[in-house]
């Protein structure tokens, strides 16, 4: 990997709140990339670090080698697509679009061909002489993405892209994105605090937590193989116990014993000694219902429990399940080929199923109660 | 990003320029200085000329007279009139609404000039009334704006609410739009009242004898150079009255 | 309800202050422009008849500078205040709602402070006596023997200082509605503080600064205590000309035809601005 765009150990404070919180990330040449978190995690922060409109604390931040900690945001190699767009309402689209380019006061003719160009990538040309408020959401937000393009930054940055539309565009453009950025090839940096829209949009995303990140990773990783509860809850759904190893098995598989549940082995990810106390992690969607004990074997998790919710989704189905003093979400789809599952009703006893490459243990650290 | 400073230091010059008078005028008010060259000691002076030149009371009383009645007949006409605009929407409204901007930009000398040529070709003797008459019209205007931001803002589902909840159309209007409109209507009040009390140019124009209002009497000490710095105490005592205009009609906007 | 009782429900709303305005304002205000055709009678009242006489009142060599005064001083002032109201409405909109309300306020109160006494208390800081004078002096900005006072420079002094509430407030209500987010948009495309400001907040704010505009300047125009008051013999504007007309020559029909000149002049700019906000907004948003 290329350390194309660098974040080297950013601190930012507002007042006593550490917004991000000694951050390091690099990013490749050309790669799509989220910063993804709930609201209040510091990815705007980060953003805002990175376009220079804030002041870091302490830390550097490169692009390309390049050490622009000190830049005003005008003279930054990188541009931004803002999350309400920006565009300014008294200039023409065609104008907008042009603004970047005159303020670095290029010719005339370069001007005109580069924004003719970008006008057209993002299909907008007959809109040229329209003013912002004449548009549509998915109109202005292309606006707002030739009118940064056009500058040829080094890295793009895009405040929450697809916020501001409804659901229906929102996937329109989620395509339309991913095309825009392999037509240019540009670095693109995202921030969302939509978990399907970064794994949609980009090759690697930043998790941030309260300042910090928790992980980065591509989104595959990122569900299947969470490190922290924090991840694992953001990105998808999941259930957590709480337990203690009492066997360690042979290629990283560990016995966990939870109280009022039982034993089940899953498979660890790191050093994992005797009578340490865990924190163990399984998808809903990798659990298996049936109303039979399931044919035993040593690799097989089973535990009996009790329906106590059912909500319907359409393409899936959810149960809560009691067992003991846990409550257990699973979810099946619906399908004539899922074969084997059933559909109990409420207060139905069940066996729930994973296989232990499924269960997880998380960071260590978080184990505590 | 770091903000420029130029704004923020321009706008405390700004702000220094703008009270600088003041603040000389009410420092010479107990300087023992006549002309307020410099400092010449402190006195209560002054004060106490002017707690004894009568004439001065006398106008004050004649000033709070006109502005009190007609702050008063501004703001009933005014209400109506936002009412009115902010109801209903026709060509006679877009005539009304003009009407009613007019005067905001109309400059004084050719209000009180025309007025004095209204009175003059009807032969009606200047004075208390014409007076009156003159403050309402340029006050008028200004009321009905300041409900009408009031009626702008006001959520009309309230009055649904309450017809919903068992209320008659008039307990609607008496019960909720009345109270909460009230601020806005006392507000205008207060703004027709200090206009009517600082004119001098329309009154000018249409004062007769017998009538001299407090600017007009100021007009005329500031012709003596001996009454000069009782000028200074009266000013004093303006325009802390104005702070406290001020500050109570802070009070009526905060309270919605 | 039928539509009956909705139309003689408006017109009860709108009467009153309908025929109060008709009486006291439109009358009135017809009457000067009917009043300048008219003669001028020795007793000091309007004669019978019809004239165009009145009319060379404005051509009078006499009456030229002071209209070129008038203009002069109203765009000067005019300048000035809106080159101080702007970065002023960009600061005040700017700071957090308390400290903004604070300001307002502080702008707001001389302007509330009596006419009079705010011209006053310049008369008495510009003479030769008072504190600004003496402390210039001492300081050698100026001569021992200058007089601040009753000249042209006293005059558009006072008249910014009067005037400069009708620009802070207009541009700040536009400055209030304004994005600053598109300023991060401007500083991010390569535009420098001094060019975010002039490329995208003064456009943003135009309908403001024209309001503003008008209003300082369609004030000024009818300024006459000012003059009167601060500016010496030879710095007379439109208003000094009328009063003089009105109470020295007791010419009430040559009061009126400057009257009218003046109105006119107060009511073409006004026209001119309402009809581009019309358009204005039609195009921002159609």
């Amino acid at each position: 990997m290329d350390d194309f765009l660098v974040i080297d150990r950013i601190s930012k404070s507002f007042g006593p709140l550490r917004a991000v919180d000694d951050v390091t990330l690099s990013v490749s040449r050309g790669e799509a990339f989220s910063l993804l978190g709930p609201s209040g995690c510091g990815k705007t922060t980060l953003l805002r670090l990175i376009a220079g409109f804030e002041r870091p604390g302490s830390g550097r931040i490169l692009v390309n080698g390049q050490d622009i900690t000190a830049l005003p945001p005008e003279r930054r190699p990188v541009n931004t697509v803002f999350q309400n767009y920006a565009l300014f309402p008294h200039l023409s689209v065609w104008e907008n679009v042009a603004f970047g380019l005159r303020m670095s006061r290029r010719p005339r003719e370069e001007i005109r061909g580069g924004v003719d160009r970008m006008l057209e990538l993002v299909r907008l040309s007959e809109h040229a002489r329209k003013r912002p408020a004449q548009l549509s959401g998915g109109q202005k937000q292309r606006v707002a993405i030739a009118r940064a393009l056009v500058n040829r930054p080094q890295v793009l940055l895009l405040d929450e892209p697809l916020a501001a539309l409804d659901l229906k565009l929102r996937q329109h453009m989620l395509k339309e994105l991913n095309t825009i950025h392999e037509q240019v090839g540009t670095t693109f940096i995202y921030v969302t605090h939509d978990q399907g829209e970064a794994m949609n949009l980009s090759g690697r995303i930043a998790v941030m937590n309260v300042g910090k990140v928790e992980q980065v990773d591509t989104p595959e990783r990122l569900y299947e193989t969470p490190r922290s509860s924090f991840v694992a809850t953001f990105i998808g759904d999941a259930n957590f116990f709480t337990g203690t190893a009492v066997e360690l098995q042979h290629e990283g598989y560990v016995r966990v014993m939870v109280e009022g549940l039982g034993s089940p082995l899953v498979l660890s990810n790191g050093a994992v000694t005797s009578n340490q106390t865990l924190r163990l992690m399984v998808r809903p969607e990798k659990i298996s219902l049936t109303l039979k004990h399931p044919p035993s074997g040593e690799r097989v998790n089973a535990f009996r429990g009790i329906v106590e919710d059912i909500a319907y989704f359409g393409s899936h189905t959810r149960y809560r399940i009691r067992a003991g003093e846990h409550s257990i979400l699973a979810q099946l789809q619906r399908s004539r080929f899922s074969g084997g599952e059933i559909d109990p009703a409420r207060g139905t006893e069940v066996w729930m199923t994973f296989h232990p490459d499924e269960g997880r243990v998380l960071k260590l650290e978080d184990a505590a109660p | 990003m770091k903000r420029s400073w130029f704004p923020a230091l321009l706008t405390s010059g700004v702000i220094v320029f703008l009270f600088v008078p003041l603040v000389v005028l009410v420092t010479n008010s107990f300087n023992a200085s006549r002309f307020g060259g410099g400092w010449e000691g402190f006195t209560w002076g002054w004060y106490e000329k002017l707690w004894d030149a009568d004439e001065v009371w006398e106008s004050v009383r004649i000033t709070l007279k006109i502005a009190v009645s007609a702050s008063l007949a501004s703001m009933a006409l005014g209400t109506v009139a936002a009412h009115a605009l902010h109801r209903f929407r026709s060509w006679l409204q877009s005539a009304h609404s003009m009407l009613i901007t007019l005067p905001l930009v109309m400059p004084d000398i050719l209000m009180g000039m025309s007025l004095l040529a209204l009175f003059v070709l009807t032969g009606i003797e200047t004075g208390l009334i014409t007076i009156w008459v003159a403050h309402v019209t340029f006050c008028l205007s200004f009321v009905t704006m300041v409900v009408l931001g009031r009626l702008q803002d006001f959520d009309f589902t309230l009055i649904d609410a309450a017809r919903d909840l068992g209320a008659t159309r008039t307990q609607a209007v008496c019960k909720v739009l009345l109270p909460l409109l009230l601020p806005g209507v006392l507000a205008g009040g207060l703004l027709a009242f200090t206009l009517s009390v600082d004119d001098y140019v329309i009154t000018f124009f249409v004062s007769g004898p017998g009538t001299t209002t407090l600017p007009l009497r100021v007009a005329s000490m500031m012709k003596t150079s001996r009454s000069l710095p009782v000028i200074n105490a009266l000013s004093t005592l303006l325009i802390a009255s104005t702070f406290l205009i001020a500050a109570l009609s802070f009070r009526l906007q905060r309270r919605s | 309800m039928t539509a009956d009782h909705q139309r003689s429900k408006q017109w009860l709303l709108t009467l009153p202050s309908l025929a109060w305005l008709g009486v006291f304002f439109v009358i009135p205000a017809v009457l000067i422009i009917i009043t300048a055709f008219r003669p001028a009678d020795l007793q000091g009242g309007v004669g019978a008849g019809w004239t165009m006489e009145t009319l060379k009142v404005l051509g009078d060599p006499a009456c030229l500078p002071v209209v070129w005064r008038t203009v002069w001083l109203g765009a000067a002032s005019t300048l000035v205040c809106l080159a101080l109201a702007l970065p002023m409405s960009f600061q005040i909109a700017r700071v957090g709602p308390r400290l903004r309300q604070f300001l307002l306020l502080l702008v707001v109160i001389p302007f509330l402070s009596n006419f009079l006494i705010r011209i006053f208390a310049w008369k008495s800081l510009l003479h030769p006596e008072g504190p600004l004078t003496k402390l210039l002096i001492a300081l050698r900005l100026v001569p021992e023997d200058a007089l601040l006072l009753n000249n042209a420079g006293a005059v558009l002094l006072v008249l910014i200082y009067t005037q400069l509430p009708f620009a802070i407030l207009p541009l700040y209500a536009a400055a209030e509605k304004f994005d600053f987010g598109l300023l991060d948009a401007a500083r991010d495309l390569g535009a420098g503080p001094w060019r975010s400001f002039t490329k995208v907040f003064v456009p943003g704010v135009r309908r403001g600064l024209i309001s503003a505009a008008v209003m300082v300047f369609v004030s000024a125009l009818g300024q006459y205590v000012i003059p009167q008051m601060v500016g010496g013999a030879s710095d007379e504007m439109l208003g000094n000309m009328i009063a003089r007309r009105v109470f020295a020559d007791r010419n009430l029909p040559h009061a009126s035809a400057l009257a009218a000149a003046l109105l006119l002049a107060v009511l073409v700019p006004m026209l001119v601005v309402t009809v581009w906000q019309r358009f204005d907004k039609k195009e921002a948003t159609a």
